[in-house]
């Protein structure tokens, strides 16, 4: 369960040497209509590190993530991944504009470099849990079904769902289920990890289970951006924290000043009172 | 009045052989050209372009809109006069396709709107284009929701291809009428063939339970 290029890093939190950041993103903005939801977003991500995107519901933190897969189309700025990609391809930067027309193969390409982790899981219901995780590898990445068969059984195992392999996801707890969603994601060895919420949906005994994984990836040195609003989870595992409101970037820095000891009003507000929650 | 038994065991043959080589496989037919048609159909109303989801909407508002002998009367008596001369099987085969294209295009559009959107997105970001996250993720799921409305619109099926007698298909109930104006027994041959459709859909339904068990193996009960 590491990350792809096999290369050995440490996965330390901080700053690595890499030169140059996995992923940059440069000015993104979105609108609905008039409703202005990304304003001039800025993001790097460095190899092993992880982010975690903070704030109110409505902040356009959920938007920024989808944008980097593909899922949402923003109106203007770049988005960047350096180095080469997943599968098969050139081993040349991806770059996108989305001030110009983007293609359907540039979007192919930006979804080739990171796997999302949802909120609510998307498992495939009608597939068992084994072939959820098989899938992307099978049939878009065309490797050999034996070969993603053993990786799929051991990412099962290390996140505890070795006998779990045939069942069906409705048989499965919600944190079962998330952990599956991690799983099928990882099998798509990703040069980025996307994680939208992945435990708000889960019955509080159960998220300590998905954070207990995303915390063992983070370890790993996998690359990840993480939508959250576990604020203590956030601390522990973030390299850095980006906290944003009404579809601005508001304040980002490390993990510790961000969410201990905020310089803007609007940060110390937010952290005080989902702190106060628990 | 006394039921002429000698005629109505005697009448069972042809009856029964028009099922097995009318009905039966004008029905089959019908409803696998018919299902295709209507898959087709479903995706153009689904699709962002206009011009293509507006022809078919145009499509199934004609077929919906009149009645299934018309449309069988317009192909088989009304297009000769424009040349184009059909066999009563072609003609029965084209009119029932084109309904059931028209019916069930709606029941598979409205079972692909059912899966959730996230079940598009989860296709995405595993790397699927549109194509494959609707064969592969989509349609299954939606297979399952339209099998009751499916099973509906096969079973008038059946019973719609009596309507080919009138076009002189030789089917389970041109058999009927045939015996029945022979020999003035009405009453018997009509509850006759009325017992053998009967009979075709009360397996059918059971087959229609038999496919949602298999397609629910994956629902929580």
């Amino acid at each position: 369960m590491s990350p792809t290029d096999g290369a050995a890093h440490s996965g330390a939190h901080g700053a690595t040497s890499q030169a140059r950041p996995v992923l940059s993103v440069r000015n993104l903005a979105k609108a609905f209509g008039s409703n202005v939801v990304l304003r001039d977003i800025d993001l790097d991500v460095r190899r092993g590190n992880v982010v975690a995107l903070i704030g109110p519901s409505g902040s356009g933190k959920t938007t920024v993530l989808r944008s980097l897969n593909g899922l949402e189309t923003p109106d203007a700025g770049t988005v960047t991944f350096a180095g080469p990609g997943t599968s098969a391809g050139p081993g040349t930067d991806l770059a996108l504009d989305f001030s110009a027309r983007v293609s359907k193969k540039e979007i192919s390409d930006l979804r080739d470099r990171s796997a999302m982790v949802f909120q609510h899981y998307n498992l495939f219901p009608h597939m068992t849990v084994l072939q959820n995780v098989i899938e992307g590898p099978v049939q878009v990445q065309k490797r050999k079904r034996a070969e993603a068969v053993a990786e799929a059984e051991k990412l099962l195992a290390r996140v505890g769902l070795a006998d779990k392999r045939d069942a069906y996801p409705f048989e499965l707890s919600g944190g079962q289920q998330q952990r599956v969603g991690i799983v099928r994601a990882l099998a798509l060895k990703p040069q980025l990890l996307l994680f939208d919420e992945p435990t708000s949906a889960l019955d509080p005994e159960l998220v300590g289970d998905v954070l207990a994984v995303i915390q063992e990836l983070a370890d790993e040195g996998w690359t990840m951006v993480i939508v959250t609003h576990e604020l203590a989870f956030a601390r522990q595992v973030a390299d850095e924290v980006i906290f944003m409101d009404g579809g601005l970037v508001v304040e980002r820095g490390p993990a510790a000043e961000v969410l201990r000891a905020p310089r803007q009003e609007r940060t110390r507000q937010f952290v005080r009172r989902l702190l106060h929650e628990f | 009045m006394p039921l002429n038994w000698d005629l109505i065991w005697s009448s069972f043959g042809p009856i029964v052989t028009g099922a097995i080589t009318g009905t039966i496989p004008l029905t089959l037919a019908s409803f696998v050209i018919g299902l295709a048609l209507a898959l087709l159909v479903a995706l153009m109303r689904l699709s962002r372009n206009a011009v293509v989801s507006g022809v078919a909407r145009f499509y199934v508002s004609v077929i919906r809109g009149t009645p299934l002998l018309v449309q069988l009367f317009v192909i088989f008596y009304g297009l000769p006069s424009l040349g184009v001369k059909l066999d009563p099987w072609p003609s029965a085969i084209i009119a029932f396709s084109l309904n059931v294209g028209g019916y069930a295009a709606e029941v598979i559009r409205a079972a692909i709107l059912s899966v959730p959107k996230g079940q598009w997105e989860a296709g995405h970001t595993i790397g699927m284009s549109r194509g494959q996250s609707l064969r592969r993720i989509i349609l299954p799921q939606a297979a399952r929701v339209s099998v009751p409305p499916l099973s509906n619109t096969f079973i008038s099926l059946v019973k719609d291809t009596s309507l080919a007698s009138l076009i002189l298909v030789t089917e389970l109930f041109r058999n009927a009428q045939q015996i029945a104006a022979f020999s003035q027994e009405f009453m018997a041959l009509y509850l006759e063939a009325a017992l053998v459709y009967w009979v075709i859909c009360l397996a059918l339904s059971s087959g229609q339970s038999v496919l949602e068990r298999r397609l629910d193996r994956y629902v929580a009960h």
